[in-house]
């Protein structure tokens, strides 16, 4: 009895991680090249309907490749308002918000039931058996790519590059380095890398598409991302504890006994609410140094 | 007079236009992608935005608490502040309004009770993300996200248990009679809120040019290193900018459940107040952050919210497509407008031969 109770939350834990890991992770990247995109939730929210849509023309590989390529395109739309077009990027990450709030919604509606689409059981992800339960094969992706990040960013030429760009872009520019170019592309894979988490929402973990299917995930990505420091590795944890709390709260307000006593919009409000203490008690201990021309269009002088 | 509208100068104003024509353009490009047709729905939009004085008044309604929540914004940009937390102190703005209700306090104490405590909780909502800016450094696009994720879910709650209209457990207790804004406009859904909004945003352009303390915010959001070095407070800076933006963003919640016929109702959902916060920062936006800037583009965006019901059941466009105007608008205000116009031209040079150019111009 116990032991099943610590699957289900262990296992739950570990799907709610997912999303959030994938577009952390890809922020990690983004903001170490010295750009801020807080577009995460927007991306999230268009690829969990152009995955679906994907998966439902050629199954769930497609749907994940179709996320992949959403979240790159809006990165390289991001990346190139934040770079050559030096805009401002909070404000493009933020209309990138708006817009998929209005295009999902939009879409939906379009396909026929407004605020909802289901997605077919062939389309979505097969889960792994195990003995204690079916998991998905995502997990595994998410569990790895903070590595493959680690070792990207401090272990080779290239990410040698990014973080430099990041943190002296005249420097960079000075060695030969296109500081513009290399922070495009940092913007568009680390948006695509949400793109894949967004498609995982709706082919995977939820196997529907609703208008609020993102639920500040995007958000609580970049506040793993903040908790991390830029260090992937540190992404795992923090997307670990932020994923418990997303399931716990849905969790816990299944249980009967707990129902009659807590509302269930408190519970659902944890999710949130531990995501600031956490950053709160992060910040008591150390404060993250983060590239000093984060969020500043490169100029040359 | 003079000196107020120098400060809303016309290459603001280009910015604005430039990129609200091309988030109709690419909204244009969008309809035909889905197959509508665009000249029928923005003809549509239009007409139910400002063809007479009914539609007028509509707009008018929908823009009284865009102006509010988009000064929210823009003071805290004004200060060097991402602040995008009036969407969760509108909610709890709103919410206290229809709590006064429940008081049954005496006619005429219950109206100036709600708007004051709208404006106080408002405050109260946004003072925790501000404390954790000044105290632990925590960035102010999260915690304003969490917060406006926590004052959902209260709101849920309070609207599903605390507040519930006994006989139509769907809304909220209706505001009562004596809290509500007389109607401006006999028949429409203008009422008297729209001053609360344009006498706010005058307070704003006041404080912000004509007081010392507006003069330390402006600094602070310009040259942050200047303000730091004249000695101003950051900490002081961004109490007050959240602080003012809550009393804004609990008004917005306020005036429009106090002002909006026919139920003066929250619905559970609350399908008529999500999105004001985040739209007001559009408004802010096509304002140019400035309260001049933001009664007109609030008037704009309140004009395409009404035209957007119009364009709906005339050219079968969803209302959702006002939505995705409003970011794909806010995206190209992120632009600076003399890169926009560069690569227009070189758009117009590529796809247009040099030539044809020549030949057809000069």
């Amino acid at each position: 009895m116990t032991n099943s109770y610590i699957w289900a939350i262990f296992s739950g834990a570990l799907q709610a991680m997912v999303p959030i890991t994938l577009a952390a992770t890809g922020e990690v990247i983004t903001e170490s090249a010295g750009l801020f995109n807080i577009g995460l939730e927007g991306i999230l929210l268009i690829s969990a309907l152009t995955g679906a849509l994907g998966a439902e023309l050629g199954g769930p590989l497609v749907g994940f490749l179709i996320g992949f390529a959403t979240g790159f395109g809006i990165g390289l739309l991001f990346g190139l308002i934040a770079t050559y077009f030096m805009g401002n990027q909070l404000i493009t990450g933020v209309g990138i918000n708006l817009f998929a709030l209005g295009l999902v919604a939009f879409w939906l509606i379009h396909l026929g039931v407004p605020g909802h689409h289901a997605v077919p059981r062939e389309a979505q992800v097969i889960d792994i058996p195990t003995p204690w339960g079916g998991i998905s094969p995502m997990i595994f992706v998410a569990l790895l790519l903070p590595f493959l990040a680690y070792r990207l960013l401090f272990k080779t030429k290239l990410g040698l590059k990014i973080r430099a760009v990041g943190e002296t872009p005249h420097a960079a520019d000075v060695a030969g380095i296109n500081v513009n170019l290399l922070r495009l592309f940092a913007a568009a894979f680390g948006a695509s890398l949400a793109g894949v988490g967004g498609a995982y929402l709706s082919i995977d973990w939820i196997g529907s598409v609703t208008k609020e299917i993102s639920a500040g995930r995007g958000f609580i990505a970049l506040a793993t991302v903040v908790f991390s420091g830029l260090n992937p590795l540190l992404v795992l944890l923090g997307g670990f504890i932020f994923g418990l709390f997303d399931y716990l709260a849905v969790w816990i307000s299944t249980l009967p006994n707990i129902r009659g006593i807590i509302p269930w919009q408190f519970v659902a409000m944890l999710p949130y609410v531990i995501t600031l203490g956490t950053l709160l008690v992060v910040t008591l201990f150390k404060r993250a140094r983060f590239p000093s021309a984060l969020g500043k269009p490169y100029q040359r002088e | 007079m003079f000196k107020l509208k120098s400060r809303f100068r016309g290459t603001e104003l280009q910015k604005a236009v430039i990129s609200v024509v091309i988030g109709l353009l690419l909204g244009t490009f969008l309809m035909l992608l889905y197959g509508y047709h665009p000249i029928e729905a923005y003809k549509a939009l239009f007409q139910g935005a400002f063809s007479d004085l009914y539609s007028f008044a509509e707009s008018l309604a929908n823009a009284t608490p865009l102006i509010l929540t988009a000064l929210t914004f823009a003071i805290g940009l004004r200060g060097g502040m991402f602040n995008i937390g009036a969407e969760g102190q509108v909610y709890i703005g709103a919410l206290t309004a229809v709590f006064v209700t429940t008081l049954h306090l005496p006619a005429g104490l219950d109206f100036a009770i709600s708007i004051i405590l709208a404006a106080v909780f408002g405050a109260l909502w946004a003072l925790v993300p501000a404390i954790l800016k000044i105290t632990r450094g925590v960035h102010e696009v999260i915690s304003t996200i969490m917060f406006n994720w926590i004052a959902t879910y209260l709101a849920f709650f309070m609207i599903a248990k605390v507040l519930v209209d006994p006989a139509r457990a769907e809304k909220t207790i209706s505001i009562a009679k004596s809290s509500r804004f007389p109607l401006l406009v006999p028949g429409t859904s203008a009422s008297y809120g729209i001053f609360v909004a344009v006498f706010a945003a005058f307070l704003i352009y006041v404080l912000l040019w004509r007081t010392v303390l507006g003069f330390h915010i402006r600094v602070a959001g310009y040259n942050p290193k200047a303000a730091q070095y004249a000695g101003i407070e950051r900490q002081k800076v961004v109490l007050w900018t959240f602080l003012i933006g809550g009393i804004t963003a609990g008004l917005a919640g306020a005036v429009h459940v106090m002002g909006r016929p026919p139920t003066y109702a929250i619905y559970s959902g609350m399908p008529a107040i999500t999105g004001l916060g985040f739209s007001g920062l559009a408004v802010s936006m096509i304002g140019r952050n400035h309260p001049i800037g933001i009664i007109l583009a609030g008037i704009f965006f309140g004009g395409l919210l009404a035209g957007g019901r119009m364009m709906q059941i005339s050219a079968r466009v969803p209302f959702e497509l006002v939505n995705m105007l409003m970011g794909l608008i806010v995206i190209f205000l992120a632009v600076p407008p003399e890169k926009l116009l560069a690569v227009g031209k070189k758009v117009v040079e590529v796809i247009l031969p040099r030539k044809t150019l020549k030949g057809g111009g000069k």
